[in-house]
């Protein structure tokens, strides 16, 4: 997992290197400050000699100066370094859902992309900031410490060597007890908020079957339940600070002890004995950053892990094998006993055993109950989803034979749950082709039938649609979405459901447009209305994910029972 | 989908209140909090008493006896165990007061959280129309996050800091009053370029916070249509636009972190500038004997151990700024105005006997009635019919836009009231009124013949079933889901409710049936599953009153039809309010209401409504747009 985060440090290499290498150059006349004071003692004070005084205190302040440089440098490049890190993850993360499949962004769901690429990186973040800092310069002060406090007194540093393991084990203790205790922990965190986020969603539902009392009740019972799990892992970890007390404190004692005996045998200066308590400090606070490292990294583990799942997922589709001069000329699309299932280990085929020939230029009508995969059949053909199953073919050749950007550029398709991104309306209809002239786009919002109400707005084309487009209705949504698809004057367009909030009269308007504007392109058409899909050349009967029925009108209306029944429940009464 | 841009204050406003509150929080525990402060203080006092006791320990048990033949180390002896002693009653009283501690911010954000939630549930609709998700979301995260820190790590860590500086000063002043003026100084230093900095630091991390709202904010927008930019292609161009506001926030974080990360070591390397200007003087003075080698080598001692507090809070200060504003975060949300609800007329099982007399019965009955008590001291009881009535009812959000304007009508038990109209219209803020999501104005509106603000919110609700088009499923389940409507229903009764919404069929084949689990919004389930699950909710409360919000507009015709006899059956004898896009659904309505800007301008049955060539018949032909 180390591996693969330490990726993201990529292009802020030198300031990664550059911050440890400024770190040890502190740290280490960090060390050495007590060393100089120690000569100030022993040798400046006890003598007499004010010369050596002043000039082991001028050496003293130009290692503070110098070591404040490095510090400044070094806080500088650390802050470079970890918001590059984040800078770098929040950029591949981003990237990477770009490549997802449809599949992919169905698995993990959109609210979770989401949660992923904002808290989860939020926190890593945050950890990651701390720990730059705190791990070069913890085992730096560890070693460069001893090493000094080794030279003035070998004899004294052995109670540091028996100190260190003793602090060194008991943190390790508590951490390894506290580990499980925290992922507990993280778990009931989870749930809790769960529960407030489905209460915050639901709060109609809630409110409307009186049910505040029940929702606090078992609120109440799950944040006792976190308090629980909370107070057992923070009782362990706090005990950090009285251990370090403890182990610190024996040190001193026996620094004194044996350092007195020492100094009165003749053996050791006095300066040296304060000096050697600051190393002390100084080793032992540096075991603490160490286990508080650790503590720091159980919490954003579980933020790392989210994250890396996102990286670890592969696209399953791609088109590396495709070749880049095959380009949909037709239009033409046929379905050889296809089958579909979302996923290779899903047991239930969503579609089963599909056979259609459709023409170039043709316009196909697909009706069908809630459930009967009209929307999984058409999303294979711009390769939205692969097929299980079968053959899918468009002008002859595979689909996957084409680049995804030429087939998906040759297939429009005019998604159900579509959106409208923040912008003006111009900008989101150059979305379908980025090149089209006012002449274009004003040819494609006639045939959407959008271009009357786009110019009665004030600002026409220009308007301002909000995030989500907002300021537009619903019917006036679906429409702009038509246009975009058409702008990219494709050879196959695909209307999914997409004019269920427009009128039943301008929705004939749209098709009409489309038959006489578009004429070789073949259009796809799903709809709920028996109406929208009547004039097809062929409509298809869905039916539990397979193919019912294909026929006009007037043969289905005498054949098809499922259609006859559609029909009928939309038009009872429509002529009374 | 109102208020996207969620407001963070980086500062607090009311510091003075919210610190004084978060303390009423933490001051329930008064004997636990006095424990804390003696742990702390002992704790304290352990180490200064410590580094006090240096400087005899080496003038007077150490330094004379430099070279001594036979060195009598009795009093050096007495001195250790004296200190020993001191450091263990620290080391006791740091293990108390952190382990107590957790035990107080465990219990206190526990209070706040259960607090905040259980206000949160009594809060009006209108707040939840006003506010993101996001934003009260954060309350429960981030703020209670912070908040967290600061008590059970920031004010401890306080104290000890504040008790520290306090008691090294003293034992400072004491020692030599000459070298603590250099160390005044030394302060003043660096409370000069905190301050300097601290308000610099603050410019850039405002601007960091709004750059990383932006970030957040592009990719909460094109996650969420993701599945658009596939189907254009456009991955490149919204990886272009994503760095470029990517790149905005790294340059604004940098500096932000640039000057919150200096900070530290320009403080630490002040300290041993004082180290060491400490030592020239201290050197000095001793060498012209007003000072020893132990009270310079006590003091020196001193000077750290007096720096490691300061830089301690200095960095806190950041911390402590944040947890303040979210805990005003919090207490703005437990400060506001919850539901009002003056009603006293209430729900109660009853029993009538033949003469149409209504008693009050403590078993349930399948009868209810409303207990009506007055003013002077008699109650009435009238028996629970479904008979809604609007008089004249004029309404709006917000005083300066009216949403609805003189809607008067009459639904008598049993009818079905339908109404259309396209979005905005008014048509769901009726339905709001009628269960009081949102309050109008006395007499407006009668239920069974009662102003429907007599009556107190839960039971004028339970009176009611809604089913609204965007179906909320809790995780649990299937079972759970429809027994939200009535908790104590048996499992037949669970069963038939399904039937009747005709889910049955699809639960029975979903792998665990009616114990299947349904996970974050009932996302395994199709939109128009959803539906039926919420119907089957709706079934089982069994209600007089049903209000269905396009409650089939995600289920096919088809499939409505094969329901529709489930829907009759619920329904019958049912006040049914009706609002649907299609107008297949409504077509068997006793009444029909269209609706246009917030007034009804035609009314009548589906043939009358026809005849009138009106608006109704436009949109029923399909010449006018619904949406």
């Amino acid at each position: 997992m180390l591996k693969k985060l330490m990726s993201f440090i990529k292009g802020y290499k030198k300031e990664t290197l550059l911050t440890p290498l400024f770190v040890t150059g502190e740290v280490i006349l960090e060390v050495l400050i007590p060393y100089v004071m120690s000569d100030i003692i022993d040798v400046g004070i006890k003598n007499g000699d004010l010369k050596r005084i002043l000039i082991a205190g001028a050496i003293m302040v130009t290692m503070a100066i110098v070591s404040l440089a490095f510090g400044v440098l070094a806080g500088r490049f650390a802050a470079v370094a970890s918001v590059g890190f984040s800078r770098n993850i929040r950029r591949n993360l981003f990237y990477k859902v770009q490549d997802y499949s449809f599949l992919n962004i169905d698995k993990f769901s959109t609210s979770s992309l989401i949660t992923r690429l904002t808290t989860d990186v939020t926190n890593v973040q945050n950890s990651y900031m701390m720990v730059l800092r705190i791990i070069f310069r913890a085992p730096i002060m560890l070693i460069a410490a001893s090493i000094i406090a080794g030279t003035i007194n070998f004899g004294l540093f052995c109670i540091f060597l028996s100190a260190i393991p003793v602090l060194a084990i008991g943190l390790f203790l508590i951490i390894k007890f506290a580990f499980p205790q925290f992922n507990n922990m993280l778990k009931k965190y989870d749930a809790l908020n769960l529960k407030v986020q489905e209460n915050l969603v639901g709060i109609r539902v809630v409110k409307a079957y009186v049910r505040e009392d029940y929702e606090t009740e078992q609120f109440k019972k799950a944040s006792d339940e976190l308090r629980r799990v909370e107070a057992k892992a923070e009782k362990l970890i706090v005990l950090n600070n009285p251990l370090m007390m403890l182990v610190m404190y024996s040190s001193i004692i026996a620094l004194i002890w044996l350092g007195g005996i020492d100094i009165i045998a003749g053996g050791m200066q006095t300066g040296e004995l304060f000096s050697f308590i600051t190393y002390l400090s100084q080793i032992l606070m540096s075991l603490m950053m160490i286990s508080f490292i650790f503590v720091m990294l159980v919490l954003a583990k579980a933020s790392a892990k989210r994250i890396l799942e996102i990286m670890d997922e592969i696209p399953d589709i791609n088109d590396d094998d495709a070749d880049e001069n095959l380009k949909v000329q037709k239009g033409s699309i046929s379905f050889k006993n296809v089958s579909f299932k979302y996923g290779e280990n899903s047991h239930n085929f969503v579609l089963e055993n599909i056979n259609i020939d459709i023409k170039p230029g043709e316009t196909i009508g697909i009706i069908g109950g809630t459930g009967s995969s009209k929307s999984s059949l058409v999303q294979l053909i711009p390769r939205l989803y692969d097929i299980s199953e079968g053959e899918l073919l468009v002008d002859g050749h595979s689909v996957k034979e084409y680049k995804i950007e030429n087939l998906r550029d040759s297939v429009a398709m005019v998604l159900q749950k579509n959106v409208l991104f923040s912008g003006t309306i111009k900008e989101n209809l150059l979305w379908g082709n980025e090149k089209a002239t006012d002449r274009e786009i004003e040819h494609a919002m006639k045939v959407a039938c959008a271009y009357d109400f786009v110019n009665s707005f004030p600002k026409g084309i220009e308007t301002d649609l909000g995030q989500g487009g907002v300021n537009v209705s619903g019917g006036q949504k679906q429409r702009l979405c038509i246009a975009r698809a058409l702008l990219k004057n494709p050879k196959i367009m695909i209307l999914d459901d997409s004019t269920s909030a427009v009128d039943t009269a301008t929705d004939a308007k749209i098709r009409e447009g489309l038959k006489n504007n578009f004429k070789d392109t073949t259009v796809i058409i799903i709809a709920q209305r028996v109406a929208s899909v009547q004039d097809a050349d062929r409509i298809i009967v869905m039916d539990d994910g397979k193919i019912n029925a294909i026929g006009t009108n007037d043969e289905l209306m005498k054949s098809n029972a499922i259609y006859k029944e559609i029909a009928n429940s939309q038009k009872k009464g429509a002529e009374e | 989908m109102k208020n996207l841009k969620s407001k963070t204050h980086a500062k607090p406003r009311y510091t003075k209140q919210t610190i004084k509150r978060v303390f009423s929080y933490i001051g329930r525990y008064p004997f636990l909090l006095t424990l804390v402060v003696i742990g702390i203080l002992l704790s304290a006092a352990s180490s200064i008493v410590g580094t006090v006791l240096l400087e005899p320990a080496i003038n007077k048990f150490i330094g004379p006896l430099i070279g001594a033949e036979n060195p009598d180390l009795s009093g050096l002896i007495t001195l250790l165990l004296v200190m020993g002693s001191a450091y263990f009653v620290g080391v006791i009283g740091a293990f108390m007061y952190s382990r107590i501690m957790v035990v107080i911010s465990t219990k206190t954000m526990t209070a706040i959280r259960n607090e905040l939630f259980e206000k949160m549930e009594k809060l009006p609709i209108k707040y939840f129309d006003t506010h993101t998700h996001g934003d009260l979301m954060s309350r429960y995260t981030n703020d209670t996050d912070t908040l967290r820190e600061m008590i059970s790590n920031g004010l401890p860590q306080l104290i000890t800091s504040v008790l520290t500086i306090v008691g090294v000063f003293i034992a400072m002043v004491i020692m030599s009053p000459i070298l603590t003026v250099i160390l005044v100084c030394m302060l003043f230093l660096m409370i000069f370029i905190v301050a300097k900095l601290g308000s610099k630091s603050g410019k850039y991390f405002i601007k960091q916070q709004d750059s990383l709202g932006k970030v957040n904010g592009y990719i909460e927008e094109y996650i969420a249509g993701q599945k658009v930019v596939k189907v254009f292609c456009h991955e490149d161009k919204v990886k272009n636009n994503f760095d470029e506001i990517n790149d905005t926030l790294c340059v604004n974080s940098t500096k932000a972190h640039t000057i919150a990360n200096i900070l530290m070591p320009i403080l630490g390397n002040i300290s041993y500038l004082n180290y060491a200007i400490t030592a020239i003087v201290g050197g000095v003075l001793t060498i012209y004997g007003f000072m020893s080698i132990g009270a310079i080598g006590s003091f020196l001692v001193f000077t750290r151990t007096f720096s490691n507090p300061i830089m301690q809070l200095s960095q806190q200060f950041n911390a402590f700024l944040v947890a303040l504003a979210g805990a005003e975060r919090i207490f703005d949300m437990i400060d506001q105005e919850p539901e009002k609800d003056e009603g006293y007329v209430t729900l109660v099982n009853a029993v009538i006997d033949d003469k149409g007399n209504i008693s009050e019965s403590d078993k349930p009955t399948g009868k209810w009635a409303w207990k009506h008590p007055h003013g002077d001291g008699t109650l009435t009881y009238t028996e629970l019919k479904g008979d809604v009535r609007f008089v004249d009812a004029t309404f709006g959000y917000e005083p300066d836009k009216i949403v609805l304007k003189n809607i008067s009508l009459y639904a008598e038990p049993g009818q079905k009231i339908a109404f259309v109209g396209s979005t905005g219209a008014g048509k769901t803020t009726i339905t709001n009124l009628i269960n009081r999501f949102y309050d109008i104005p006395d007499g407006k509106i009668r239920y069974d013949g009662i102003n429907i603000n007599k009556i107190k919110k839960p039971d004028l609700r339970r009176s009611l079933a809604m089913v609204l088009q965007d179906t909320h499923l809790f995780s649990g389940t299937v079972k759970d889901n429809i027994r939200y409507g009535k908790l104590d229903a048996t499992d037949e009764q669970i069963y038939e409710a399904a039937k009747v919404a005709n889910a049955h069929q699809f639960i029975s084949r979903l792998p665990d049936g009616y114990d299947t689990y349904l996970s974050a919004d009932g996302a395994n389930l199709s939109q128009g599953q959803r539906q039926l699950i919420a119907i089957a909710r709706a079934a089982v409360a069994n209600p007089p009153v049903l209000i269905l919000d396009e409650a089939t507009s995600s289920i096919d015709t088809r499939t409505e039809a094969l329901i529709e006899k489930g829907m009759d059956a619920l329904m019958k004898g049912k006040t049914v309010f009706v609002i649907a896009h299609r107008l297949s659904t409504v077509r068997n309505s006793d009444a029909i209401m269209v609706l246009e800007h917030g007034e009804i301008i035609e009314r009548g049955s589906h043939e009358e409504l026809i005849k009138l060539k009106g608006k109704y018949y436009q949109l029923y032909t399909g010449m006018f747009e619904l949406s």
